[in-house]
């Protein structure tokens, strides 16, 4: 039993929100794979995530409820026939962020769903990775995602990622009332059933873009992964208010014609950190002496390791996440509730917007596990994701300045980001106008032999990825006056990119007071952990 | 003419409406190389004597072949055809077929096929371009389903090899020659091009198209690679 302080604090809504006075701590914030501490001028407002949901109390029966009373749709248990053929579709590596401590909750649903199978005679059960143009997952990974015993009983003949270039592997149906092109993996589409467990981490996941999305090829994707369709979404974090949604609902809506699509979808909350970096959970109000020392610790031991092995401790540093919900059913219903667990769980009301946003940027994004946060994916942080995560109006005012701290360091994983190398040293110094990456060299980069041959055989993002990656940023771009990197360690990074560089915060800080004036405010947002805000104008 | 070749700027050839993926074979595509099959005629090839001749020949020979290989590529291929010297045409070729089954095939990398067929899906004409000799090639390129092939090829004198190569010889920056001509023949843009090699003797072709691509490398090319950006494979 929590006492009464303790449960006052966690449900009380103002307190995510502290305006910086003269005594107040510095703040903690990544700065790529180190942490930097630093006093922000007084006024700044300082948002602050939630305080994680509880998890359910028992996780299987909470599964078990769930596909037994599934939101528009029969149960699960009176949809399987025996010798049918089923599919179970699974999010890939990109979720959640940092990875979760074993077992994952892909793991626990699968026990229970690939039981209630073969008691129902289904033998015909193919593990597909939805991992559409991201990078294969290697078999440690997919291992260590569902667990020993049905790695061995399914791998690899039965347990696989999607191939999005395979010329037999996709099936192309009709079109949608937009012209968009509806293409599906081969063996989903010929299944009796395809089941699809998702892990929810921020509401921009799930519903129709994962069938739509993960198990597509590039032909189908370039229906909303384009600089357009971004420009024309609001946030892509709100769905309501996504151009981005509205054409994965198009092309979601159908594939449940042509499929029968049972989806499983969880809710996580935002428990990121645990002993010993603990302290990233607090604000720096709550510190304890014994968290001081933590920080100080770790940044000095941080500050005597090589970059690569910094990077090896993080990633190995797992998330201990609780699940919040679990929700089965048909794709709209079940995502709508799914939608409203993780609003619960992110949603930071904040009055007004900022003339400065500054983010503490971490080392991770969805797509550089156990690799490398390339220049590519600082931007696509700072521009796509953290810029993003509103409910529909940005932070940031229209022209303002997004300041975020990382030292934009020149490193590319060859083997994970091979097109971003191309991208980013001969595409981007040409232009950084995203239609016109588009019209010229997408396709290209998307054809090329090499490239395809990476992704489908090696570890690597497929050739569109880079592009994919720019166009995520488009709204951003379009929206803020100014993005200064703090602490970039080079020059080119932040030229090539179209941003500014200073040293340190307190030198962002001055010129972006420089360009939005004396009086400009600001916000920090304290993240991670996850937080999404909900800006009241 | 061919001075005229070597001209075509990169600037002229996107004006070209074609492109072609141009592949090196000997360490990119098969594991085997121009001594394996030498090796193998020679063991298969007239009487007890002649066989044993050749073969002691090649065996005495082989640290040569590996230091010309490394000094010069253009004097070690020089060197290493006169081997086939007093060779009969008609056997070559009948030979060629056998090598082809018994120690070509079985030495194409595992991950071969789906690179030249990627490269085909994406538009692109297929052509091996290898310093072995063309009757010991086509069977490969037959099976592989290239559309050209070029290589180098053995002069014959009244039905029997005379040991020296019709130039130009196809090896190190003479590949980017043939290359860039060969795409002034073919309507085909260099820097809408690929070209693909294990390697760093190679270093001229893989300049002279727009996409190039080092294929399980040797050092000296990854460690071009690196440097220039482009992509790495392993097809093995």
């Amino acid at each position: 039993m929590r006492p009464l302080k303790t449960l006052k604090k966690l449900y009380d809504d103002e307190s995510h929100i502290i305006t910086t006075e003269k005594g107040s701590p510095p703040r903690v914030m990544f700065y790529g794979e180190d942490f930097w501490v630093e006093d922000l001028p007084v006024g700044t407002r300082v948002i602050c995530a939630r305080p994680p949901l509880e998890g359910v109390p028992n996780l299987k029966a909470a599964i078990r409820y769930a596909i037994n009373h599934p939101e528009g749709m029969d149960p699960l248990h009176a949809l399987l026939k025996p010798g049918m053929k089923v599919t179970v579709a699974l999010d890939d590596i990109s979720l959640p962020l940092p990875p979760m401590k074993t077992p994952d909750v892909r793991q626990a649903v699968l026990e229970i769903v690939l039981e209630l199978l073969a008691d129902s005679g289904v033998d015909d059960v193919h593990l597909v990775i939805a991992n559409a143009l991201h990078r294969r997952m290697t078999e440690a990974e997919m291992k260590r995602m569902v667990g020993q015993t049905i790695f061995d009983a399914y791998y690899p003949d039965r347990y696989y990622n999607h191939d999005a270039e395979d010329p037999d592997g996709i099936v192309e149906l009709e079109r949608t009332s937009h012209n968009e092109v509806v293409a599906i993996n081969r063996r989903a589409a010929e299944s009796d059933l395809v089941i699809y467990v998702n892990i929810n981490l921020v509401p921009m996941d799930g519903g129709h873009k994962s069938v739509g999305t993960g198990l597509t090829n590039y032909e189908s994707l370039r229906a909303h992964h384009n600089p357009q369709t971004i420009r024309d979404s609001d946030s892509y974090m709100e769905p309501g208010r996504s151009q981005l949604h509205r054409s994965t609902e198009r092309i979601g809506r159908v594939i449940d014609q042509h499929c029968k699509v049972f989806h499983i979808e969880t809710t996580i909350n935002n428990r990121m950190f645990e002993e010993p970096v603990g302290f990233l959970m607090k604000k720096e109000e709550d510190f304890t002496e014994f968290d001081r020392l933590k920080l100080q610790s770790f940044k000095y031991a941080l500050s005597k390791m090589p970059r690569a092995l910094k990077r090896k401790m993080f990633f190995n540093i797992y998330a201990p996440y609780e699940v919040t919900g679990v929700f089965a059913g048909a794709t709209e219903p079940t995502h709508q509730k799914t939608l409203e667990m993780s609003w619960k769980q992110y949603s930071v009301p904040v009055q007004g917007q900022s003339d400065i946003v500054i983010f503490g940027m971490p080392y991770v994004s969805p797509y550089n596990v156990n690799s490398i946060l390339n220049p590519l994916l600082v931007q696509v942080m700072a521009l796509g994701y953290l810029y993003n995560l509103n409910r529909g109006v940005p932070l940031v005012k229209k022209g303002g300045v997004i300041i975020f701290t990382h030292p934009c360091y020149d490193e590319f994983d060859p083997e994970h980001h091979a097109p971003y190398i191309e991208f980013f040293n001969r595409l981007l110094p040409e232009t950084r106008d995203a239609v016109k990456l588009e019209h010229k060299y997408e396709r290209e980069f998307a054809k090329n032999p090499s490239y395809v041959h990476l992704y489908r055989k090696g570890h690597a993002y497929h050739g569109a990825h880079p592009f994919y990656m720019w166009y995520w940023g488009e709204n951003g771009r379009q929206h803020v006056g100014k993005v200064i990197a703090a602490g970039a360690e080079n020059n080119h990074v932040p030229a090539i990119m179209g941003w500014d560089r200073t040293d340190t915060l307190s030198e962002a800080i001055e010129e972006a007071r420089g360009f939005m004036g004396r009086g400009a405010s600001i916000s920090f947002v304290k993240i991670p952990p996850i937080l999404q805000t909900d800006v009241r104008l | 003419m061919k001075h005229e070749h070597a001209m075509t700027s990169p600037s002229e050839a996107p004006k070209k409406a074609g492109k072609a993926a141009f592949f090196d074979v000997d360490g990119t595509l098969i594991s085997t190389n121009v001594v394996h099959a030498y090796g193998f005629y020679a063991m298969n090839t007239g009487n007890y004597l002649g066989i044993a001749k050749r073969s002691l020949s090649t065996l005495v020979n082989l640290p040569v072949f590996g230091v010309l290989n490394l000094v010069d590529r253009k004097i070690f291929n020089e060197y290493f055809y006169r081997q086939y010297e007093g060779l009969s045409e008609d056997r070559l070729f009948t030979l060629s077929r056998d090598l082809f089954t018994d120690v070509i095939k079985p030495a194409i990398f595992p991950r071969a096929q789906d690179l030249i067929d990627q490269a085909r899906r994406a538009g692109c004409k297929v052509v091996l371009i290898t310093g072995a000799l063309d009757f010991t090639m086509q069977p490969l390129a037959r099976h592989l389903g290239a559309d050209d092939l070029i290589a180098n090829r053995m002069q014959f004198v009244g039905g029997f090899a005379t040991g020296k190569v019709i130039p130009p010889i196809i090896e190190g920056a003479n590949k980017a020659n043939v290359i860039r001509e060969y795409c002034e023949a073919h309507d085909i843009s260099l820097v809408k091009s690929f070209a693909y090699s294990d390697s760093a003797s190679d270093y001229a072709m893989l300049t002279a198209v727009g996409r190039p691509t080092a294929v399980n490398p040797d050092l000296r090319l990854r460690a071009l690679a690196r440097s220039y950006n482009w992509p790495v494979l392993d097809l093995r």
